[in-house]
């Protein structure tokens, strides 16, 4: 793999105006990630997915170089019908199209930063390797006071032009004072055994609101990687829904910095897996300073030889008296060879603390199954009907309605 | 009021925090082949336990120290240490307690552990260990005619070497972890303990280690075997004297109980926990295992952990057979410098298996404390059930609790549940208490009784007020 590497990445600086300096930068994040490797379970954070086994097993021989010159055709097909949004499109990684058709337009600045290397770190190679082979950047800057009037959808699409490919996806984010943004991310995969690896950086000022739902629902064989890291300020709130489906692997992981009083984070995510899926989710909340609040919901339903976990870890320092940290997950396993791992940690150093966590995992009940029946369900009803019930709970934590309805529709939730 | 303050006063240093002058017998320093030798060979062993100790030392020289661990502690110099040593009074075995070193009677009633069987509670039968050799063993005679044996485990590797043989490092292989494989190469003494099928044994079992001298690693290994369908109840004391400098205490105990057995497994462990700036005091490294061999059968761990300058251990269970049920019930509590990394693991292989966690834990002063648990359910435990929950009190805003379980499960018939919650006394609690005259440090020592009460109440009795006063005495001066 490392002459493939060094190879891929000589070909892509070749492409790039880049300044010796920045070369520099990105060749030590190279041989960073030389060194390392991808992640596998001897690292307490993989120890439920090995990264390395998966992508061994699933794509085997990986590409680190895509050609970045030629334009792809943006296929109108797969925006969302009935919802007015701002679009930013990805087709197999390279960046196709952004506007913001419905804003203002001195209130959102798109600022290029391919130009400015912005390191990333977050104690796994996987950083390492975005910080050598991203190759454009942007930052998108939503200025103080503003407030977006139509949701934004970011398309991830790939198409069959890529075939064993690494991608690697960078997006910055500021939210100025009193400013909001709701962001879908859209993940609509017709290509196979590609690995995408993608990073946001989120920003949140005082005041700010941000609402992230990610959704990676259509059957595809890829592997994919996520990481959202998320700093607020004072007063700003943070709400992340996952729905996480239909990829071959993928692992999701929030790290959200409680920086300001008052500030808030939500985390809710679904996990909903057959045939031989193995997602993750892992969410850490770093409670920083006094009376911040966060909340964690997530529910599993596995089916057939699926796989999925959960790690979420709530860290409280000693400053941060007053904290209220909440965390729950659930899972129902529905074939004998489906798997449900979870780490639920708590890390306290402040006494003035309500935090707590609870996890369960086990099969549909049976009580209310036979409830279901006795009133004229049959089987296959009473099933879907208690399996709707359950991931509902997590769908109406969503506080927009408008996507909510999306969603549901999207899952095929019916109330 | 004066009396209990008195005594509170009294309590308040470690009151087993005193030495004993005693002339002792050591192996030269360090770690290496001539020393395990040495060891074996005075303890007159047969070939196979020798062979068994140094398969353990080839495997533990290849080892690596483990580091994941929460507190973390400077590096112990495995060379600088002495693996046995003995008051010199045993070089020969006294043949009855008549003729044991009046010292140790002395160090053992000042304990509160009178060996003497007249002056003792009437039920208990005591196995004490100091430091690498056992001294005395009360009521062998009176067991025996149950055919229950209960005696110090090198005797027991002469007198009953085949079922020695037959259990010993069957829960914890020779292949096992650094600290483990360790105790494997240079375990001293400790007890051992046969229950016969169908025997329900008529009184606790109990073993009281002592550490002693200095720069000594004690390294004992309990073996208890029940067999079918029998009962035990085994308690476990420990201190030790105040010295500035660390001391490891790495035992290794192991249980096996065969089909509808039960073994109850109580510790109250009290080692030296170092003073206030956290000078000195015990590295607890221990490795407790149960194995649930048989169908029906049952392994609870009750565990007060009030001692040592570090707490590192997991009891755990292996739930093999069908039918087979894990409990551990553990109360935690940390002061001044103190840190504690333990927790339980249960392992579910056999059908229709239980367990059971009740974890406590109470930090105070600068002190640390972790719970770190594995739920485990194999494909093959269908319908089995565990059921977890980790309750953290908090005590001052220098100090840290963590919970980090972890959860797995590969059965969809089986249910696992777990919850945890970390928060500190509630000011309406104290409140109330006060309102009704008491003081705060009294009103908290109720509190924290009740918090801790569904731990204590497993404990057999006499160990239970012990306990009760551990935990009150644990906690002076952290209020305010």
């Amino acid at each position: 793999m490392k002459e493939q590497l060094q190879r891929d990445f000589d070909n892509i600086i070749k492409n790039l105006s880049l300044s010796q300096k920045d070369i520099e930068i990105k060749r030590f994040y190279l041989d960073n990630f030389i060194d390392r490797g991808f992640p596998n379970r001897r690292e307490e954070d993989w120890k439920f997915s090995d990264l390395n086994q998966i992508i061994k097993k699933n794509i085997g021989e990986l590409s680190f170089y895509s050609d970045y010159t030629s334009t792809n055709k943006v296929d109108t097909s797969v925006f969302v019908d009935g919802l007015e949004h701002n679009k930013i499109v990805f087709i197999n990684g390279r960046i196709e199209k952004i506007d913001f058709d419905y804003e203002k337009k001195n209130q959102i600045e798109i600022i290029d930063q391919s130009e400015t290397i912005n390191e990333f770190s977050n104690n796994n190679s996987l950083s390492d390797l975005n910080n050598a082979f991203t190759n454009k950047s942007f930052k998108i800057l939503v200025k103080n006071g503003y407030q977006l009037q139509k949701p934004l959808i970011i398309y991830h699409t790939t198409n069959s032009k890529i075939w064993s490919k690494n991608i690697n996806l960078r997006l910055d984010f500021e939210l100025g004072k009193d400013s909001s943004l709701r962001l879908i991310d859209l993940f609509n995969d017709t290509s196979e055994k590609n690995f995408l690896n993608i990073f946001y950086n989120f920003n949140l000022k005082e005041n700010a609101v941000l609402k992230n739902y990610k959704v990676d629902k259509l059957e595809n064989k890829n592997i994919k990687y996520s990481y959202n890291n998320i700093e607020q300020d004072k007063n700003s709130i943070s709400e992340t829904f996952i729905l996480s489906s239909g990829s071959n692997f993928f692992k999701n992981e929030i790290n959200c910095n409680l920086n300001g009083e008052y500030s808030s984070a939500f985390v809710n995510g679904i996990l909903s897996l057959n045939n031989t899926k193995h997602h993750e989710i892992r969410t850490i909340v770093n409670h920083l300073t006094e009376n911040t609040k966060s909340y964690q919901l997530i529910k599993s339903v596995l089916e057939n030889s699926s796989k999925a976990a959960y790690q979420g870890k709530i860290f409280v320092n000693s400053k941060a008296q007053k904290t209220d940290g909440y965390q729950l997950s659930k899972a129902i396993l529905l074939n004998k060879d489906s798997e449900f791992n979870a780490k639920p940690e708590l890390e306290i150093y402040a006494d003035d603390v309500k935090c707590s966590h609870g996890s369960a995992s086990g099969s549909l009940n049976e009580d209310s199954i036979f409830y279901l029946m006795s009133r004229g369900l049959n089987y296959q009803q009473s099933r879907e009907l208690l399996i709707n019930g359950f991931l509902l709970d997590v769908v109406e934590k969503i506080t927009d309605s408008e996507i909510k309805n999306l969603i549901k529709n999207m899952i095929g939730i019916k109330e | 009021m004066d009396q209990r303050q008195k005594e509170i006063d009294n309590l308040k240093d470690y009151k087993y925090g005193f030495s004993t002058d005693i002339e002792s017998t050591k192996a030269p320093k360090g770690l290496n082949e001539e020393v395990i030798k040495f060891i074996s060979n005075i303890k007159k062993e047969p070939k196979w336990m020798l062979d068994f100790r140094l398969k353990a030392f080839e495997r533990f020289k290849q080892l690596k120290e483990p580091d994941w661990q929460k507190p973390k502690y400077p590096k112990i110099d495995y060379q600088d240490l002495y693996y046995y040593s003995a008051p010199k009074s045993m070089d020969d075995k006294p043949k009855s307690l008549d003729e044991l070193d009046p010292k140790l009677l002395e160090t053992y009633k000042k304990l509160g552990i009178p060996l003497q069987e007249q002056a003792r509670l009437n039920g208990i039968a005591v196995d004490a260990v100091f430091d690498s050799v056992s001294v005395a063993t009360t009521f062998r005679e009176e067991l025996s005619k149950l055919g229950i044996i209960f005696c110090p485990i090198s005797e027991a590797i002469q007198n009953h070497s085949e079922l020695v043989k037959k259990y010993l490092g069957s829960v914890i292989p020779t292949t096992d972890h650094f600290f483990a494989t360790l105790n494997s190469a240079v375990f001293t003494d400790g007890s051992f303990a046969y229950i016969p099928e169908g025997v329900r044994c008529p009184m606790e079992l109990s073993t009281y280690f002592r550490i002693n001298a200095s720069n000594t690693g004690q390294f004992e290994r309990t073996l208890i075997v029940a067999d079918k369908g029998s009962y035990v109840s085994y308690l476990e004391g420990c201190t030790a004297p105040m010295r500035d400098e660390n001391q490891l205490h790495a035992a290794n105990v192991e249980l096996i109980a065969l089909d509808d057995a039960e073994i109850k497994y109580s510790t109250v462990q009290n080692w030296y926990p170092g003073d206030k700036d956290g000078k000195g005091g015990i590295y607890n490294f221990v490795t407790k295992r149960g194995l649930c061999k048989g169908k029906n059968s049952k392994i609870s761990w009750t565990q007060v952990e009030t001692g040592s300058a570090i707490t590192w251990k997991y009891p755990s269970c292996i739930l093999k057979g069908d039918n087979s049920v894990g409990e551990f019930y553990s109360i935690a509590i940390t002061n001044n410098h103190q840190k504690a990394d333990t927790g339980t693991k249960m392992i579910h292989l056999g059908k229709n298996t239980k367990s059971k966690i009740i974890s406590k834990g109470i930090s105070a002063g600068f002190s640390d404390m972790t719970y770190r648990g594995l739920v485990d359910i194999s494909s093959k435990a269908s319908n089995s059930n565990n059921y977890t929950q980790c309750d953290s009190l908090l005590m001052g805003n220098k100090c840290g609790a963590h919970t980090v379980p972890y959860i797995k499960n590969k059965n969809s018939d089986s249910n696992i549940a777990h919850e945890a919650t970390t928060s500190k006394i509630s000011e309406e609690q104290l409140h109330y208490c006060q309102q009704r005259g008491l003081s705060a440090e009294e009103a908290v020592g109720l509190i924290v009784n009740g918090f801790c009460k569904e731990v204590l109440q497993q404990l057999p009795m006499e160990f239970a007020v012990e306990a009760q006063k551990l935990v009150g005495i644990s906690l002076e001066g952290s209020v305010g």
